[in-house]
């Protein structure tokens, strides 16, 4: 169908047009993609398998909260609906938003801005697919044995002491974490190793500090989940008691184990979120980020407080009230950077050219929803309320807020920029401005209820709940319904494009960074020259080319390396 | 709560002071003597909050309309750094965590100092009840405290992690096995309050609910006394009953024909049982008697010998109790 | 540039990827100590459950320590550390494409290793023997002339023991109460008594029978064999994939690959190899020695 686009003037990197021969057709059959060492393919996958996971949790979501819809019982019994919430949120974090955005846009896009074939060790990157499809199975098979009914948190003693699938469920979340540990370790190597000629540091673009920041905390955090699910299969297998209070062990040691990974881990979920922030509001803004530097060290600022503060999850554990005091205090310092980075957002569109698109759409959702979720942090940071809201639905609706209406809305909008230079089509805009609409809304209304509910008393995991609450729980299971709806409408017109969209120009939306100088999609080698970085939001370096129906750059050779190949 | 009166309530509230007795739009009632500072905390960041979510939010609207994209019209030149703005902006809300941080802090140094001449109330979680020690000894399900007056808990749980949770009181402490946790709370107003678990325990963690009921002055000590003599103002089957839903007896043994860690005693008065030596017993006062002193002696077939004994923690009166409500004809624990 | 990988000219491969050798050299290089810094935070987990534990009672660990073989100990340490030396060496010989000492610097590695399990599975049999397991299968019992009172005597101590007269408190099967059956009551009767504990919860201190005690058996003390086997496992678990690695070392060497002076992969598995040694140094000192 390919309408020859003649190698135009200014794309010196384009030596041919259209897809013909791509990443995506190039090697063909099953097995070149299960056996690949490119990154392109790698990220293909993992976003088919991620979404997947998206959908099997979005499952479990829609059905704990149609059990919700009535105070009694709706339709299950208890048992089962304390499966439903567990295996929603193990599916959710484990499979879904911890490998999330690395794993699939990070993967897929992280050699293209540096200008490189590859990241730094594709075999390490082929395992760690490999090990997410094997950690994702032994979920998959502890579902099908009975499942599980912890809690995603699997507190001791309940969860060494329940009958249900409790190993296979742990060991499988135990091998997503190497899978997750492999990602950042070649992260990291490929950034501090294959940066192209021209880019220091500060001349990276942001979403590299952002899966760089990211990068580092999966890779220090996670071996210590890694260790607590090793432990709790060993207590649970063999008896080792060091959870249990009868065999001398302390229970509580879990939870410090536990939050010491999963408190980082959930900046593991929302930095790389911020990190496509960055593109997105530059780019249809039309303008230089504001405030690089700083927006650069505050991801770095967070991955590092993320550590000091786990103890912020355990302040009615019985730990002392110095150590509650340390780590409330701690808690508002990781708030500040985040702030930053907001206030910084807002100033790169002052005086821009700002288009809506899908991708702008999505970020100016996650600058609403994310204000929510960080500021509803505040109440839970601070010691007194906290006492009130711990384990309410007012928590509930704030980690909603921040991983679904922070890191999920920023990936959605991740996904429709990168869409034309992963596939090579453009989506229909209408119909993805009537989902973004959907799911916006279909959101507020979903979870904004539940921090009124959360702060009047309704305790979280609850099957059963008193009929004070019953208005609040309808007005969130409606809005859940408005979500799947629009979810369901996004892919829809998704898989459209990908039979019956427009074929997508090199650089549709005008951005500066290395991705868009190589076809859409990319040659299988990546690019046909050695690349150059320049300053990767001097947005005037380009121009939009109607013949193209995307932008070129004003002086194709400023982006080349000084090195031979140059026609 | 209807949809009338939910509705009622979200148009009076929201708007305007809040009104203690009935809660506000984001409170229960504030019946203790921390709850007022709490919720001063609440709506000061909450203040805050709606402060700077409104700012964020019509900054961006302002500056989606106004600089919409236009025809042939690039950005304008603009600074992309500018270093007065990005401390302005960082040292304003490092001055406001610091004082969210700082009342957060005294309020929570208040919730974990209980007053000296505290009334101590001993608690036990367990799945899924929980039952509360007076200090005469005597145990209920339900927490009666006197109003005006502070009142020390100190908690522990017989298996897994639970949670305490008062939220008319704004009090919440986990209930942890293997050791005492403590909370503290004065309340401030007679009333009936629910008390929840808030930590996950299983399957019928949201079953798990108590009240917490405040007598009036000079009511709470003669509602003990009574209380504690139930042994005489009840029926021995009503005793029974209680002692049987407070003691722990339903934590092993059924009254719905399933067998648990012990068999169902639905029915059992009477019933011919096969023990694990081999002998066949018919269950009479006798051998529920020595069930309960000596457990382990003989063992139902099928069933591991793992009772506790309640030698000197029941009464001879209260034996019979439990004998008596064994004996009625549906031992099933009465309908709240 | 070139789209394949290519040879730098002495038959050295680069991948396609990689600008040059050197890259690709410090890529791995990197590589290898950031999984390197995964495994201490791993293994960091448990040391940090040890320090919680020692400090909380001490008496404990000083108790159960008495219980290894200082010499073993010492011995697996002074294998462990010529295990390291011959991996280092190896990496030198590929560095210089001396295959042959190449070989014999591997294959006295895993012999090293091999003997380092060995010695592993002769202090774990009687460990097991002795019923000193972990807390869940904690059951110690010690075969000498005296079942009935159950005495520690001097020679039970592996390490030589300079305790005299201890006395064993009978832990009775049921110690360990499984905690779905535990009594709802105030009653902890099914919960071993504290040393130190918190009040209503200690139980009565265990009666020193017949001759002079100089130490009791603490309370908990199982604690200290789950510890000992949670971190010596995981220690073992990884020695063994380290001699996986060795394995396939010797097989690459023997298919030439290291011919070309390409001799990153011994290298790294030289780097993994002296971490755990390192680990083990750490275990030595935290469970025998102090």
């Amino acid at each position: 169908m390919a309408e020859e686009i003649s190698a135009p003037v200014g794309v010196a990197n384009v030596d041919h047009a259209g897809s013909d021969d791509n990443y995506l057709n190039h090697g063909k059959g099953i097995l070149s993609w299960l056996f690949t060492l490119d990154h392109k393919r790698i990220g293909v996958m993992y976003l088919v398998a991620i979404l997947s996971s998206f959908f099997l949790g979005g499952v479990f979501a829609m059905l704990l909260r149609s059990e919700l819809w009535t105070a009694g019982q709706t339709i299950m019994t208890a048992d089962t609906y304390n499966k439903m919430f567990t295996l929603h949120g193990a599916v959710m974090i484990f499979l879904f938003i911890i490998p999330g955005i690395p794993a699939t846009l990070g993967n897929f896009v992280l050699p293209l801005m540096l200008g490189a074939k590859d990241v730094a060790l594709p075999r390490l990157n082929l395992a760690s697919f490999w090990l997410w499809l094997t950690g994702a199975s032994f979920a998959v098979v502890s579902i099908i044995v009975g499942a599980v009914d912890t809690g995603w948190t699997f507190y001791t003693p309940y969860s060494t002491t329940t009958g249900t699938a409790v190993i296979s469920m742990t060991l499988g979340a135990f091998i997503l974490g190497f899978s997750s540990i492999f990602t950042g370790l070649n992260f990291i190597v490929t950034i501090h190793k294959m940066r192209p000629e021209g880019m220091t540091w500060f001349r990276m673009p942001l979403f590299l500090w952002g899966i760089y920041s990211t990068a580092i905390i999966q890779v220090l955090a996670t071996p210590v989940l890694g260790i607590t699910l090793l432990l709790l299969v060993a207590e649970r297998a063999l008896g080792v008691g060091i959870f249990d209070p009868a065999l001398g062990g302390d229970p509580v040691l879990y939870q410090h184990f536990f939050w010491f990974y999963s408190h980082p881990a959930v900046y593991i979920m929302i930095l790389p979120a911020m990190a496509i922030m960055s593109e997105l509001i530059s780019t249809f803004s039309g303008k230089h980020i504001f405030g690089y530097r700083f927006i650069a060290w505050s991801s770095i600022a967070i991955a590092l407080l993320s550590f000091l503060v786990w103890g912020h999850h355990m302040f009615t554990s019985g730990q002392s009230g110095l150590t509650n005091m340390i780590f409330s205090a701690l808690t508002f310092s990781v708030a500040i950077p985040s702030a930053v980075k907001v206030f910084n957002w807002l100033a790169t569109m002052y005086k821009g050219s700002i288009r809506l698109a899908a991708p702008m759409l999505y970020a100016l959702s996650f600058l609403f929803l994310f204000a929510i979720g960080g500021l509803t942090g505040l109440f839970l940071g601070s010691l007194s309320t906290d006492i009130h809201l711990h384990d309410t639905y007012f928590v509930v609706a704030h980690f909603h807020y921040v991983m679904f209406g922070g890191t999920v809305i920023a990936f959605l909008g991740g996904i429709h920029y990168w869409w034309p230079k992963i596939f090579g089509r453009m989506y229909s805009e209408r119909w993805a401005q009537l989902s973004a609409l959907l799911i916006f809304v279909g959101f507020n209304l979903t979870f904004f209820t539940q921090f009124v509910m959360g702060s009047h008393g309704m305790p979280r995991r609850y099957y059963n709940y008193l009929e004070q609450f019953t208005p609040y729980h309808q007005a969130s299971t409606v809005g859940s319904f408005i979500l799947a709806l629009g979810f369901l409408i996004m892919a829809g017109y998704l898989l459209h494009s990908l039979v019956r969209g427009e074929k997508a120009p090199a650089n549709p939306w005008g951005a500066a960074t290395l991705e868009w100088e190589t076809t859409s999609p990319p040659a299988y080698y990546n690019f046909k020259h050695d690349m150059r970085a320049g300053d990767p939001y001097d947005l005037d370096a380009l121009r939009f080319e109607p013949s193209l129906g995307g932008y070129v750059r004003r002086d194709p050779s400023s982006v080349l390396a000084t090195t031979e190949g140059v026609e | 709560m209807t949809a009338t009166h939910f509705g009622r309530m979200l148009l009076a509230r929201f708007a305007m002071m809040p009104d203690p007795e009935d809660g506000s739009f984001w409170m229960p009632p504030q019946v203790s003597t921390v709850a007022h500072s709490v919720d001063w905390l609440f709506n000061f960041i909450l203040a805050i909050s709606v402060f700077f979510f409104v700012l964020i939010v019509a900054v961006m609207v302002i500056f989606v309309l106004k600089y919409r994209r236009r025809e042939g019209q690039d950005a304008a030149p603009s600074p992309s750094h500018n270093m007065a703005l990005e401390i302005t902006w960082t040292v304003i809300p490092v001055v406001l965590v610091i004082v969210i941080f700082f009342f957060g802090f005294k309020g929570f140094l208040d919730m974990a100092t209980p007053p000296a001449n505290a009334y101590e109330v001993l608690v036990e979680g367990q799945k899924w009840n929980w039952s509360f020690t007076y200090p005469n000894g005597y145990v209920d399900e339900n927490l009666h405290v006197p109003v005006d007056r502070p009142v020390r808990l100190v908690m522990s749980s017989s298996d897994v992690i639970h949670s305490l949770y008062v939220p008319a009181f704004r009090i919440k402490m986990d209930v942890v096995p293997g050791r005492y946790s403590k909370a503290w709370f004065e309340a401030t107003e007679p009333g009936e309050y629910d008390l929840f678990c808030a930590e996950y325990c299983g399957t019928s963690h949201s079953d798990m609910l108590a009240h917490v009921i405040v007598h009036p002055p000079g009511e709470f000590e003669p509602w003990l006394e009574k209380a504690s003599n139930f042994l005489e103002t009840m029926s021995p089957v009503d005793a029974g009953r209680k002692l049987f839903q407070v003691r722990g007896c339903m934590q092993c043994h059924s009254m719905d024909g399933s067998a648990k860690t012990g068999p169902t005693l639905l029915g059992v008065f009477g019933r011919s049982e096969n023990m694990a030596d081999g002998s066949t017993i018919t269950v009479d006062e006798n051998y529920i008697r020595q069930s309960i002193l000596e457990p382990n002696a003989r063992v139902v077939a099928g069933f591991e010998p793992v009772m506790p004994t309640y030698q000197g923690r029941l009464k001879d009166a209260e034996i019979m109790a439990i004998i008596e409500y064994l004996k009625a004809p549906e031992g099933a624990p009465q309908e709240e | 540039m070139a789209d394949h990988g290519h040879d730098r000219g002495d038959g050295l491969r680069v991948e396609h990827h990689f600008e040059n050798a050197d890259q690709q050299y410090q890529s791995a290089k990197l590589g290898m100590w950031i999984f390197l810094g995964t495994e201490i935070l791993f293994f960091g987990g448990l040391f940090v459950a040890y320090s919680v534990y020692r400090a909380n009672h001490p008496e404990v660990f000083v108790f159960g320590h008495h219980f290894l073989d200082k010499g073993l100990g010492a011995l697996n340490t002074v294998i462990l550390i010529c295990s390291s030396l011959t991996a280092a060496w190896a990496v030198r010989a590929a560095q210089l494409r001396q295959i042959g000492m190449l070989k014999l610097m591997l294959t006295l590695t895993m012999l090293c290793a091999f003997g380092f399990m060995g010695v592993k599975t002769v202090e774990y049999n009687s460990k097991w023997k002795h019923g000193l397991l972990w807390a869940g299968s904690y059951e110690p019992h010690l075969d000498h002339t005296d079942p009935a009172t159950d005495l520690i005597h001097n020679e039970d101590f592996e390490d030589g023991g300079d305790i005299e007269g201890v006395d064993a408190v009978e832990t009775d099967e049921s110690g360990t109460a499984d905690v779905e059956s535990a009594p709802t009551d105030t009653d902890r009767s099914a919960i071993d008594p504290a040393a130190v504990g918190p009040p209503g919860l200690a139980g009565p201190e265990p009666e020193a029978e017949g001759e002079e005690a100089l130490e009791i058996e603490p309370a908990n003390a199982q604690v200290y064999f789950s510890i000992y086997f949670l971190m010596t496992g995981l220690h073992g678990i990884h020695v063994l994939a380290g001699i996986g690695a060795f394995i396939w070392l010797l097989l690459c060497a023997r298919r030439g690959d290291f011919d070309t002076g390409h001799f990153t992969r011994v290298d790294m598995v030289a780097l993994y190899w002296h971490v755990v040694d390192l680990i083990w140094i750490y275990l030595f000192l935290l469970l025998y020695l102090i």
